[in-house]
């Protein structure tokens, strides 16, 4: 008799193997997850997770908790709507970079900045992987996609400074070849109170290592990942110039601010 | 003794186990699984120091390391 892992209880009857490609960051993000709700022992029946369109935003199908899936980088607009309404209810929202930085962009920075109380699970894997792996704005430059044969011209886009700037009140970067790491980040991170943000770069084999680095092996792309890697005490040290095209890992921010609650109005109007 | 179990038919070959094992106890299988994944299985159980890496770092949640 095979035992199975304890974490597939929280996983939805029947629904492994799940849809990721083979070595993909995304299930190792769904792994780290779970590893966390449970050294918490935080209960999923009370969690609402959302996801939008990607990759990432098939996290919460798998998961035993109330999930929305749907309409692309609205994420943060329903958690809006569900937190008004229900302010007691945790919100996790795993999105991609796509979904999050790109189209989601807008609700992004204003749920920062109205200061939100929800956690956003951030699987940077570096270009849109489900459309195929075209270029997006968090790709780093000179990269080749498929959309950009000849590299990549523009510059990438670093989200944790954009959440800083915003008004984000918890925001964390980590690689998924660092599990400890990661688990401490997403239990900190649900258990703050406001908006907090943990981005996790993550390999995505199949359409970033194929194009990129002419390798879908994702131990390759792990390997480059830790290459390019420096904690933020290392990157301290180190020019502006020196830290460019680094993913810098770290915990950025960690402050109390007053949550977003909405207006009162509707809340007396219901009761 | 430790023992590591391996769910071999989710398990998708993806090798990460195989490659952050700090005390080689994993190693890819000849066969193949009912999907047509080449699986990860073990071959030096006695090695395995309970570090758990590979059970916190697989992406298909197959691998559960038990502790005595």
């Amino acid at each position: 008799m095979i035992k199975q892992n304890p974490q597939r209880k929280h996983i939805r009857d029947d629904k492994l193997p799940h849809f990721f490609c083979p070595g993909c960051g995304c299930g190792q993000v769904l792994n780290y997850f779970l590893r966390a709700v449970d050294e918490e022992n935080i209960n999923l029946d009370e969690m609402v997770t959302i996801g939008g369109v990607g990759c990432t935003a098939r996290i919460p199908v798998y998961l035993k908790t109330d999930t929305l899936h749907g309409v692309h980088g609205r994420t943060l607009a329903w958690a809006t709507g569900i937190k008004l309404h229900k302010p007691e209810i945790p919100i996790v929202i795993f999105a991609g970079d796509g979904d999050l930085a790109s189209i989601g962009g807008n609700h992004f920075i204003h749920a920062a900045r109205r200061n939100l109380d929800v956690t956003v699970i951030l699987v940077n894997n570096l270009n849109f992987a489900m459309t195929g792996g075209q270029v997006a704005p968090s790709t780093p430059s000179e990269l080749k996609t498929m959309t950009a044969p000849y590299g990549n011209k523009e510059p990438d886009f670093d989200i944790c400074k954009l959440a800083i700037a915003a008004g984000a009140t918890y925001v964390s970067r980590w690689t998924t070849d660092r599990p400890n790491q990661v688990i401490k980040g997403i239990k900190d991170a649900m258990k703050h109170k406001g908006f907090s943000l943990i981005e996790i770069i993550s390999q995505c084999p199949t359409h970033f290592g194929r194009y990129a680095l002419d390798s879908g092996n994702p131990q390759v792309l792990l390997d480059w990942i830790k290459d390019l890697t420096l904690t933020k005490t290392q990157a301290d040290k180190l020019t502006a110039q020196e830290q460019k095209g680094k993913f810098i890992i770290g915990e950025f921010i960690k402050e109390d601010k007053p949550v977003y609650t909405g207006s009162s109005v509707y809340k007396e109007a219901c009761q | 003794m430790m023992a590591v179990y391996i769910d071999q038919e989710i398990c998708k070959g993806c090798e990460i186990c195989v490659h952050y094992c700090p005390k080689n106890v994993l190693e890819m299988a000849a066969d193949v699984n009912k999907r047509g994944f080449n699986y990860s299985s073990v071959v030096r159980p006695e090695d395995c120091i309970q570090c758990k890496l590979c059970e916190k770092m697989c992406p298909d949640l197959a691998i559960y390391v038990e502790k005595e």
